[in-house]
């Protein structure tokens, strides 16, 4: 079984150096990054007469999780959209009439423009992304669903596919990879059926681990713990973080501000479309621009209210779930 | 009961024919378009017309027998290209629409007195101008053999040599479709059918699927048009909208998205036909249900029969009720 228990330990030497840097970086809105992953420019989006998304810039730092948090309906699913390339800005350059160049959207993505670029090679260049709506493949198994995330398979090739020794080695490595995956995620048991009986929850998990597949360079989780149990969260947590000490860029919307708190380095607010804060996840709460978006009417609320979860309870839980899964090993 | 011996034995006759190979090849086609990648492919009919068609304009030019019969794949491939190019970018009724229309055009076009120096406009072309090259072919040799209650000529116009020709090919096909549905392009193919944009997240190029599961099938199904005008003429009218509801009948029978469903849906379909007609020609007095009638009434039957398997086992015989029902739900 997994030894990952999800506890909060110490922070890791990643865990700080991601930490401190932005720690120098000044809390405004669209502030530039000392290393910068991923740098939109002029994002906008309308439906009909409705701006869903005007971004003017953003950056997201490399090698940290950032959190994209905001009231329903601020445009953060569009944004998410509208970067992974299944969405296009309605500022994106036209051959006639589009916007000037200057006001044209514009976006780099690790060092490369990723302008205009259709979703499966936005994928391709490393940055994956999960839905808010979860796209599991209903009819294909849960292992299937793993192994249509991996990279490089020469048997996906039309000439070479029915030739099976020249895909033979490269299905066995990338079997192994997902079962291992699968067994992070409390899947394993489930790899041969089929992923329409998973419930909701475990079919959030089995997107995630198909986005991990591909070994991405960020991932951009939409609501990646909606309806997944605080239990396996908590233990999910630590596997994104170690993700994060191994490299990878994290960018997640999520609404559970403990989970945003516990995880994110940085946080970006969005409302109504708009880039309102940005800054530490400590302290970007008590921004009065983000509860005002946020909250209107319940000033009195402290949205960064950890005392449900404090690390007593975090570790109370990986408990349960170590318990839980030394019961199923004997099993 | 001796007339019911000739209506089993009629039946087991058409079990085999050259014609129930010829629509499961297409359906085995149609079969990688719906089943496997959950195209709406509503004109399979008009690619096996224009592998008929292309093939037989070949051989009266004179073109050998294996060219001819590459030109007729690579006339469906660009027939395929023409489709897919303008339509798999959207959403999938969009091809169902252009498929059907394309296909009538090709009829049309076939029909049509203008081009009658070449196409033979609505007579069509007759067997002996093209069967020639194919049935020099055959190592049977001269003479008639008889296999159990069949009998057929050894080459003849439509004898053992074509239905051994038009069977190996449905099996070569069969063992084709096992091989490429359990390799990763076959598991993209199964997850395009299932979700587009799922697919497209984990970096695969859908559009460059589409076309090619778009291109393969309606390649075989110009192969299945290839096999049904050997024996028989080319004729725009028996490759039509209802040949399309054939092969999509005979496919949905056997069961989508498996490797014989196809097969066993075509012999199904042409049995239970002769099936209707042989019990309603002995059992039904012709005051009731003459012969025409009869024929009218297996096609009806059919489509109940059709109606009764997709609302009661949606994933036709050989389906797998959890994976492979085409209902999407
Ligand atoms: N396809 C669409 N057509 C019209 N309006 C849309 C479309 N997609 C999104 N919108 C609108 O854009 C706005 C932003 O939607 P979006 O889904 O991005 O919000 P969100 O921040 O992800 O919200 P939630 O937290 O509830 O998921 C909403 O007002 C929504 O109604
Ligand atoms: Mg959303």
């Amino acid at each position: 079984m997994s030894t990952d228990l999800g506890v909060t330990p110490a922070p890791t030497k990643a865990a700080a150096a991601a930490t401190a840097s932005v720690a120098a970086v000044s809390p405004l809105p669209g502030v530039p990054k000392p290393d910068p992953i991923l740098v939109v420019d002029n994002i906008v989006r309308q439906f009909g007469g409705m701006t869903a998304v005007n971004v003017p810039h953003l950056e997201v730092q490399r090698g940290i999780i950032t959190a994209l948090i905001g009231p329903n309906g601020a445009g953060k699913t569009t944004f998410f959209n509208l970067i992974t390339g299944f969405d296009k800005p309605s500022s994106a350059p036209r051959l006639i009439g589009g916007p000037k160049s200057d006001h044209a959207a514009r976006s780099m993505f690790n060092g490369r423009s990723v302008n205009n670029m259709g979703a499966a090679k936005v994928a391709q260049r490393g940055m994956v992304r999960t839905f808010q709506l979860t796209k599991a493949l209903s009819r294909l198994t849960v292992l299937e669903n793993m192994l249509l995330g991996a990279k490089d398979q020469p048997g996906e090739n039309l000439f070479a596919a029915v030739i099976k020794p020249l895909w033979a080695a490269r299905e066995r490595e990338i079997t192994l990879q997902a079962e291992d995956l699968l067994q992070r995620f409390k899947l394993l048991e489930k790899k041969n059926d089929m992923a329409g009986s998973l419930s909701g929850g475990q079919k959030k998990l089995l997107e995630m681990a198909r986005a991990l597949m591909s070994e991405p360079t960020m991932i951009m989780l939409d609501e990646p713990m909606a309806g997944v149990n605080p239990a396996l969260t908590q233990s999910l947590l630590g596997h994104i973080k170690s993700l994060r000490d191994e490299g990878m860029t994290v960018l997640f919307v999520e609404h559970d501000m403990h989970m945003v708190r516990h995880i994110s380095d940085w946080v970006v607010v969005m409302a109504e479309g708009k880039v309102v804060a940005e800054g530490p996840s400590a302290t970007v709460m008590d921004d009065q621009a983000v509860i005002d978006a946020y909250l209107g009417a319940h000033h009195d609320t402290d949205l960064g209210d950890d005392s449900l979860l404090t690390d007593e309870v975090a570790e109370e839980l990986a408990k349960e779930v170590e318990l839980e899964n030394r019961t199923e090993g004997d099993a | 009961m001796n007339e019911f011996l000739t209506t089993l034995t009629a039946i087991a006759a058409s079990a085999f024919s050259p014609s129930t190979a010829a629509l499961a090849i297409a359906a085995i086609g149609l079969n990688i378009h719906f089943g496997y990648t959950g195209l709406l492919n509503m004109g399979q009919a008009g690619f096996m017309l224009v592998g008929a068609y292309a093939f037989a304009i070949s051989i009266v030019a004179g073109i050998p027998l294996f060219p001819a019969v590459l030109i007729a794949l690579v006339a469906a491939a660009v027939f395929a290209l023409v489709l897919g190019v303008p339509t798999l970018k959207l959403r999938g009724d969009y091809l169902a629409i252009v498929t059907i229309s394309a296909a009538e055009i090709v009829r049309m076009i076939g029909r049509s007195s203008l081009l009658t120096d070449i196409t033979g406009g609505s007579n069509g072309l007759t067997g002996q101008s093209y069967r020639g090259p194919f049935t020099d072919l055959s190592f049977l040799g001269d003479g008639q053999t008889t296999l159990g209650p069949f009998t057929y000529d050894n080459t003849g116009s439509n004898g053992w040599w074509v239905r051994l020709v038009a069977w190996s090919i449905v099996g070569i096909l069969c063992l084709f479709v096992f091989l490429l549905m359990r390799s990763p392009w076959g598991r993209v193919l199964r997850g395009i059918r299932e979700d587009e944009d799922a697919i497209r997240s984990l970096g695969k190029n859908v559009y460059a699927y589409k076309m090619q599961a778009l291109i393969l099938g309606g390649t075989i199904g110009a192969l299945g048009g290839i096999i049904y005008v050997l024996p028989a003429s080319v004729q725009a009218d028996s490759m039509g909208r209802s040949m399309t509801f054939f092969v999509w009948t005979a496919l949905l029978l056997g069961g989508a998205a498996t490797v014989f469903g196809p097969v066993l849906g075509s012999i199904i379909f042409f049995a239970l036909r002769l099936f209707v007609q042989g019990i309603a020609g002995q059992f039904v007095p012709d005051s009731i249900m003459n012969g025409q009638q009869a024929e009218q009434f297996s096609w009806i039957l059919i489509g109940v029969v059709l109606m009764l398997v997709v609302i009661f086992r949606p994933q036709g015989v050989l389906g797998n009720k959890k994976e492979l029902s085409f209902n999407v739900n």
